[in-house]
């Protein structure tokens, strides 16, 4: 059986605390695009939460298996009909936003299928990528690790990209975290954060 | 194969009840037994069992070979056996032969008691309800008050999901693969030609042929030749045979000129010689009766609502007969009551067939699944 050391994991993946951070205990959660299953099992760990994590991979069924987390194989693209309305506290998109085709149908179902969404992406807006750009290149980096031909990030943006976005389609913004590696930004986030956690609910 | 994990060689067992069995259809047997094969050891507290549901043609010899028949090799014996996703070394592992089954327990050929003669069309229709409620009582018999996991594929899935109605609380894991919560329209249509073949067989006289020392071969043979077309894919049936001649040219005539016949021909003469005709009626209306969902107005999430198994649910991307939608309708439900659940749709080219195939990545959702079971009791 594997087990997971909690801090060397929310250290490998910061947004696992703020996540964390912000869900009760024994609270109801939807783990979209959820890879191996690393922050459910944290979050049933830490959270006593009762989960389920979406994966389309094969290894990565196999994976959350192993890590005893209740997976469902699909792809996010065609939907979430397999899912009632309301059935969740929390429906969370970790770091997978900016690699959806149908990123807009997609937010709408995260928040038809759950009371709350979490969303967590690599900030384009940050100060190293902006360099690059100036430089001519696409970015390359720890947050943004592929080539311009081979990524499957089809929808990067910046925070202020994301909130007009939720704006725009009547969604309100709970919590917002930005961070750079462990560290928290709170001056230019838009500018000196590399990733955000964004917690929102639909605006009544 | 690698006869090195093999469970090695396996023997039959019988267990015989007394008491009337009363079936859904209110028909009651008097007495019945049920034959049945165990590998592996149960543990001190009993709680490393795990019960195989077969399907439509299996049976209780589920893995390992007999010492007199090396070559009868068990059906999910890849599977099954020590070091294998279902290691024998872990858990204890009971494979049996349903109620109206012809491999040993009691059914359409068995003599019955009041009689003396075989049962024949006189055997009462038993359900999926009725082979769950059989199946307790092989249980009780051997002292297993809770199993580890049921599990099954197809009309086996349908017996692992309603232990977890009958049973909820004698059954800690269900695992359905390639299966349905009930049978849609067309797979109903299909189950009624296979019978109609049957039905309408000169040689079948109403289902009491043992008495006229026949059996209706022809029609046990078409039966299994559409039932064939149905568990294979077009794409698994064009990489196999396309329109590969036996014979290089036409023959203009009736005869076998293509390999897809040859063999679909094969297949209907083998299952005929071992199959019982009555056996293969009553268990196909099995899987047409089967819909837990039923008597609570279609409502699934209904029916699911006294379960408190986990799950663990798999589907094959090219089994039309049972396809991955009617597996997701089961999760569905599972996810509505709140159920632990995990759902594997395997890429696979074998359609229906494929849960009976050696296939590394089904497998391994499967080992890893009983690892963690296996993990709950050594723990």
């Amino acid at each position: 059986m594997s087990t997971h050391n909690h801090s060397t994991l929310a250290a490998t993946r910061p947004d696992f605390a703020a996540i964390a951070s912000w869900i009760p205990q024994g609270a109801s959660v939807l783990d979209l695009g959820c890879g191996d299953g690393s922050l459910l099992r944290y979050l049933q760990d830490t959270s006593k939460v009762q989960g389920y994590g979406v994966e389309i991979s094969d290894d990565n069924i196999v994976a959350c298996i192993q890590n005893q987390v209740n997976v469902i194989q699909g792809d996010l693209e065609s939907g979430l009909s397999g899912f009632e309305s309301n059935a969740f506290d929390y429906v969370i998109l970790s770091q997978t936003l900016q690699a959806t085709r149908h990123t807009e149908p997609l937010m709408q179902e995260m928040l038809r299928a759950g009371r709350e969404g979490i969303v967590s992406f690599p900030n384009f807006g940050y100060w190293r990528n902006r360099m690059n750009i100036l430089q001519g290149n696409m970015p390359v980096s720890e947050v943004l690790p592929y080539q311009w031909y081979d990524t499957p990030n089809v929808h990067l943006c910046t925070l202020i990209d994301f909130e007009t976005f939720c704006h725009d389609n009547k969604i309100q913004i709970l919590d917002r975290r930005v961070m750079t590696g462990d560290n928290e930004i709170k001056l230019l986030p838009n500018l000196l954060g590399s990733t955000a956690v964004y917690r929102f609910k639909r605006a009544v | 194969m690698n006869a090195s994990n093999s469970i090695g060689i396996v023997s039959a067992q019988h267990a015989q009840f007394d008491t009337p069995f009363a079936c859904k259809s209110g028909a009651v047997l008097p007495s019945y037994e049920l034959i049945y094969e165990t590998y592996g050891t149960l543990n001190e507290d009993k709680s490393n069992a795990i019960l195989v549901c077969h399907a439509l043609s299996g049976h209780h010899h589920v893995a390992g070979y007999y010492a007199d028949d090396p070559k009868n090799i068990g059906w999910w014996d890849t599977m099954i056996g020590p070091g294998k996703p279902i290691d024998t070394q872990k858990f204890f592992v009971i494979g049996l032969n349903n109620l109206g089954g012809c491999h040993g327990s009691t059914g359409p050929i068995s003599l019955n008691p009041e009689t003396g003669k075989p049962y024949g069309a006189s055997f009462p229709i038993v359900t999926v309800e009725d082979w769950v409620k059989s199946q307790a009582q092989l249980a009780d018999k051997l002292g297993i008050n809770q199993f580890a996991a049921v599990i099954g594929g197809s009309l086996g899935g349908m017996q692992a999901l309603q232990w977890s109605l009958a049973y909820p609380e004698r059954v800690r894991h269900v695992l359905a693969i390639a299966s349905a919560p009930r049978l849609t329209a067309q797979n109903i249509a299909f189950n009624d030609v296979a019978r109609n073949a049957i039905l309408t067989d000169p040689d079948f006289y109403g289902g009491d042929y043992y008495e006229h020392g026949v059996v209706p071969t022809r029609g046990l043979r078409l039966a299994r030749m559409l039932g064939h077309i149905t568990y294979l894919s077009n794409d698994a049936m064009a990489d196999k045979f396309g329109r590969g001649l036996r014979s290089d040219k036409y023959s203009y005539s009736y005869d076998i000129d293509f390999e897809i016949e040859s063999y679909l021909r094969y297949q209907g003469d083998k299952f005929a010689a071992y199959f019982d005709a009555n056996s293969y009626l009553l268990m196909t209306k099995a899987l047409d009766y089967f819909d837990p969902a039923r008597e609570y107005n279609d409502d699934l999430n209904k029916a699911f609502a006294v379960a408190r198994a986990n799950f663990l649910v798999v589907s094959f991307t090219t089994d039309w007969r049972f396809a991955p939608e009617r597996s997701r309708a089961i999760v569905k439900s599972l996810l509505h009551n709140r159920l632990k659940v995990s759902y594997a749709e395997i890429t696979s080219t074998h359609g229906h067939d494929s849960f009976l195939m050696q296939h590394t990545h089904y497998h391994n959702v499967m080992r890893a699944y009983f690892d963690n079971i296996a993990s709950e009791f050594t723990a």
